[in-house]
């Protein structure tokens, strides 16, 4: 019953045998062990466990591990380079855009999709790019804010490239 | 420089949360792991004639199915409650049992009926629906004042009219009447202050690890409150001795109170585990949190609020049905009573107060704590009866407020608030805050634009409520008096190494509240050495002593306290060791900045060199045990008393009846700060959960018991789009009783935002004669009664 997959996942190659039936978002955290991809519902509207799948935003918790089969994925845990934290990262860390944390990757991940999009969001679209998101903790006020600081530093580094 | 306190210093935790490397109870795999289902009861009260688990039981890669059957032959208790209420006669309240798994029957949606261990959680969830239960469905009843009325369905037979306890707090009756007899207006409401659910977004989740070769057991549980659970679990459910446990409570993904309570899961699969000798790991899905996880508010009030003619008031008068759902969950007594009763008094100088409160059982989940507790609830009411009486007596609302705030007092100098209710407030300058946040919203100009906004046919609304809470949860001998089963101290453990460095072991527990961060601040200061020298552990009833959680915004006042005295006791004990090595006495040493110096000399000796001497004890004062490592109790000698001003501002559309809240104003008082963007955090966070009362969330129980919006497609969470940037600000009246003068921040923002939405969305809907409309506002419910 088993289908083989090759996926990358943060830059490294994976072939396994899942079951066709197995979320890739079961995938990450049971195979590959990379559980800072969070599961928060079970009708795909909380977004914890958004990642990106060939560069696009997708809630993991919505698509099977097969239909990833050839894909580049990247998750939480490939957003620093080298050590050095994504802007986005930071931001959270700098504007306080995180409490609990469980939201967090997912909060980033949804981000980066928008920042490749939009570079230059306003309040207003930073909130509605987020509204598949859910945060119970932070009441959105720092996470719009974490956006923001990414958004500039990324324009910054620009720049000065 | 070690100078932390009341610095916005970034959190210590947030590197492994955004780098994914946070631990949750769900990320834990450990090896020869199990995975649990739990057959629920679709039915709200339902007999069950048989439960069948063959086929389960067949399917491959299943390893068990256990049964309520199992559970009750095995002897051991259901789930305790924590606190106890009686009737108004002296009768004890009414305590149900509540087993793990039921037998019998199940008594709301979601009732526990079997749980299945199987190889994978998949061939758990299948299996789980093979397992045959027969039910033969009763009538429920899902409202708790309809739960009180002759012929509704009974959750307990051994519960007439599903009373729990009926409860009274404040003056006798028969005066508050008098008192409301004179009284020139009264106003009345009666509403329903509706069930919400919390909501964490990390599901509840344990896993219960029953090692053989030395008869011990490991809960990992997404807990605010690890050391009760362990407490509760062992000495009044499974009967196994304290010392064979540990509770693990690591990075928990949010409580809000839902949290706190020790549930039958944990119980299940340390029992489970027991049997099989395998680790067994319980997980909820979304679905399942909503009917399981306890809920929060649910009260249907009646309240009356009498005035002399200046607007001065005379009297209020309470009644309250509070839903507690179909058992005792661990705080559920406490909240609709000793939690809400007590907050009558408010911010005013009400002279006679009366709440009744009648405690009730339903054919629904559990409701207990929730951000708040009973506060809102009773938050709610007061502000709510505030705008309303505004209208109706044509008094400016913040006039009214004014007319009646208790004066400032310090709690020092002036003696703190003696209340109808029996709390005494500690400290308080209802008007200061008040003022700051009229300036901030630009009172006057407002209501200039809000006459012009009318003529244009725009319905903008502005809505107040000041607030004070009761925080830093509890004197335990005063909780004690009424009804806790538990103390409510805290304690801290700092353990000085022989380098110099600091671990803290606290009875607290984070889940987002920042503790790894603050209360390394305050350990760093008050020792004069840099915070990456502090290390904060929490949530291991394996490292921390003891300890009572995180609730009640008690971390800081209670467990920073119990944190403070030890490192009272380390500097007390290193300054004998300091003044030995500088061969001066102990009188002549001052401590600051990580050192002791003679004082008016340069001769000093470092904190690290203290700490080295304590455990090099070579050449140490006569008499001194070595080692430098103090751990302390704290009991609160009253509750603190945060309070503030809280001021939205609406936009109502007349052609849908949608309101969108134009701006937030919250000016709050939680005493000292010691890291203001965690305090901001905290009210933003708790702002969030308020608004989302007031305009969105709602459980709704139809009348056969049946909880039709359980889940996220249906319960209307606060997303980003839905809420503005928040204006707030702060003022500081320290707290006189406790060593940090901190009052507490954690349910500030929820406590007070709510009424203030509502009261904005009345004030817009004015020129329609609306005076009252239930939560949550939703388009339709606005659009009806402007329609009607
Ligand atoms: S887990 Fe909630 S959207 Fe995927
Ligand atoms: S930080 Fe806790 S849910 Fe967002």
């Amino acid at each position: 019953m088993a289908t083989t997959i090759q996926v990358t996942v943060n830059g490294k190659a994976y072939s396994h045998d899942v079951d066709p039936r197995t979320l890739l978002v079961q995938y990450l955290r049971d195979v590959l062990g990379l559980t800072g991809t969070h599961v928060g519902c079970d009708t795909s509207n909380c977004g914890a466990c958004t990642i990106l799948v060939d560069g696009k935003a997708v809630k993991s918790c919505t698509m099977l591990a097969v239909q990833a089969d050839g894909s580049e994925v990247k998750t939480i845990e490939g957003m620093a380079d080298n050590g050095t934290l994504h802007p986005l990262q930071e931001g959270f860390r700098e504007e306080h855009g995180l409490q609990c944390g469980f939201c967090t990757p997912g909060m980033i991940m949804t981000s980066a999709d928008l920042l490749e999009r939009n570079p230059n969001p306003t309040e207003h679209e930073i909130r509605e790019a987020l509204e598949g998101n859910f945060c119970r903790c932070t009441g959105y006020h720092n996470i719009v804010k974490s956006v923001q600081y990414a958004a500039k530093k990324i324009s910054n580094q620009e720049k000065v490239a | 420089m070690t100078n932390y306190i009341g610095k916005a210093v970034k959190r210590v935790e947030d590197k492994r949360f955004i780098t994914g490397k946070g631990r949750y109870t769900d990320d834990i795999i450990l090896p020869g792991m199990t995975h649990a289902y739990i057959v629920r009861s679709p039915y709200a009260h339902a007999r069950i004639s048989s439960v069948d688990t063959s086929a389960a039981e067949a399917i491959e890669g299943v390893v068990k199915v256990f049964t309520g059957k199992d559970i009750a032959e095995s002897g051991i208790n259901g789930i305790p409650t924590g606190w106890q209420v009686n009737f108004k006669n002296g009768d004890t309240m009414k305590e149900p049992p509540h087993p793990l798994l039921v037998s019998d029957k199940a008594r709301y949606m979601g009732d526990a009926v079997a749980i299945v261990i199987a190889e994978s959680r998949e061939i758990a969830r299948d299996a789980g629906d093979m397992v045959e239960v027969e039910y033969e469905e009763l009538p429920a009843v899902a409202d708790a004042k309809k739960a009180t009325e002759a012929g509704a369905p009974l959750v307990h037979d051994d519960a007439p009219n599903n009373m729990c306890f009926d409860w009274e707090l404040g003056n006798p009756k028969a005066e508050v009447d008098e008192a409301m007899s004179k009284a020139h207006h009264i106003t009345t409401l009666e509403f329903v202050n509706q069930r919400v659910i919390p909501n964490a977004i990390e599901p509840r989740s344990a896993i219960g690890h029953f090692e053989e070769s030395s008869d011990k057991y490991t809960l990992y549980t997404t807990s605010q409150n690890p050391h009760l659970t362990r407490l509760l679990m062992c000495a009044f459910v499974l009967g196994i001795p304290e010392h064979k446990v540990r509770v693990v409570a690591p990075d928990v993904g949010g409580g809000f109170g839902s949290k706190i309570f020790h549930y039958a899961e944990e119980a299940l699969v340390i029992w489970c585990s027991q049997r099989l000798k395998r680790p067994v790991k319980w997980t909820a899905d979304r679905s399942e949190a909503f009917m399981t996880d306890a809920h929060g508010r649910d009260h249907v009030t009646k309240a009356e609020m009498g005035f002399d003619k200046d607007g001065k008031i005379m009297g209020l008068r309470v009644k309250t049905y509070a839903n507690l759902g179909a058992y005792l969950s661990t705080f559920a007594p406490c909240v609709p009573t000793w939690l809400h009763g007590t907050l009558m008094q408010g911010l005013y100088t009400t002279p006679k107060i009366n709440v009744d409160v009648t405690g009730v059982f339903t054919h629904t989940v559990m409701v207990d704590a929730y951000r708040g507790a009973g506060r809102p609830e009773a938050t709610y009411l007061l502000e709510r009866l505030m705008d309303t009486a505004a209208l109706e007596m044509k008094i400016d609302p913040a006039e009214l407020r004014r007319k009646n705030f208790i004066p400032a007092f310090d709690g020092v100098k002036q003696a703190g608030y003696q209340t109808q209710v029996a709390l005494q407030y500690d400290s308080g300058n209802y008007q200061g805050v008040l003022k700051r946040a009229l300036e901030m919203v630009g009172y006057e100009k407002f209501r200039e634009e809000q006459k012009a906004a009318r003529k244009d046919g725009k319905l903008l609304g502005i809505g107040f409520s000041t607030y004070i809470e009761a925080c830093g949860i509890a004197p335990s001998a005063v909780v004690g008096a009424l009804g806790a089963r538990a103390g409510l101290y805290e304690v801290g453990q700092v353990r000085v190494q022989p380098t110099g460095k600091v671990s803290v072991y606290t009875g607290s527990h984070s889940h987002g509240q920042g503790h790894e961060t603050t209360f390394a601040q305050v350990v760093a200061d008050r020792l004069g050495i840099p915070m990456d020298d502090v290390e904060i552990i929490h949530g291991d009833s394996e490292s921390v002593a003891f300890g009572m959680g995180t609730y009640g915004s008690r971390s800081l006042a209670v467990g920073g306290s119990a944190i403070v005295k030890s490192l009272d006791k380390i500097i007390e004990k290193g300054a004998k060791i300091a003044a030995h090595k500088l061969e001066a006495s102990e009188e002549d040493l001052e401590f600051a900045e990580g050192k002791w110096t003679v004082k008016g000399t340069d001769k000093s000796v470092g904190f690290g060199d203290v700490a080295l001497t304590a455990y090099v004890p070579h050449n140490y004062p006569a008499g001194l045990e070595p080692g430098l490592d103090f751990s302390s109790f704290y009991d609160p000698a009253n509750f603190t008393y945060p309070f503030g001003a809280h001021i939205a501002i609406v936009e109502v559309d007349q052609d849908t009846g949608k309101v969108s809240l134009k701006r937030f104003i919250a000016v709050d008082d939680v005493g000292n700060v010691i890291n203001p963007m965690i305090v901001d955090g905290q009210i933003h966070g708790g702002l969030a959960q308020g608004i989302g009362q007031a305009l969105l969330e709602g459980a709704v129980y139809d009348e056969n018991g049946q909880l039709i919006n359980g889940s996220y497609m249906d319960y209307t969470m606060p997303r980003a789009d839905d809420l503005p940037s928040f204006e707030i600000d702060r003022q500081v009246t320290p707290c006189p009783h406790n060593p940090l003068g901190v009052k507490g921040a954690g349910e500030a923002g929820t406590i007070g935002s709510t009424p203030a939405v509502v009261n904005a969305v009345m004030d817009a809907l004015s020129p329609f004669g609306i005076k009252n409309l239930e939560m949550p506002l939703t388009p339709e419910r606005v659009w009806r009664a402007m329609n009607s």
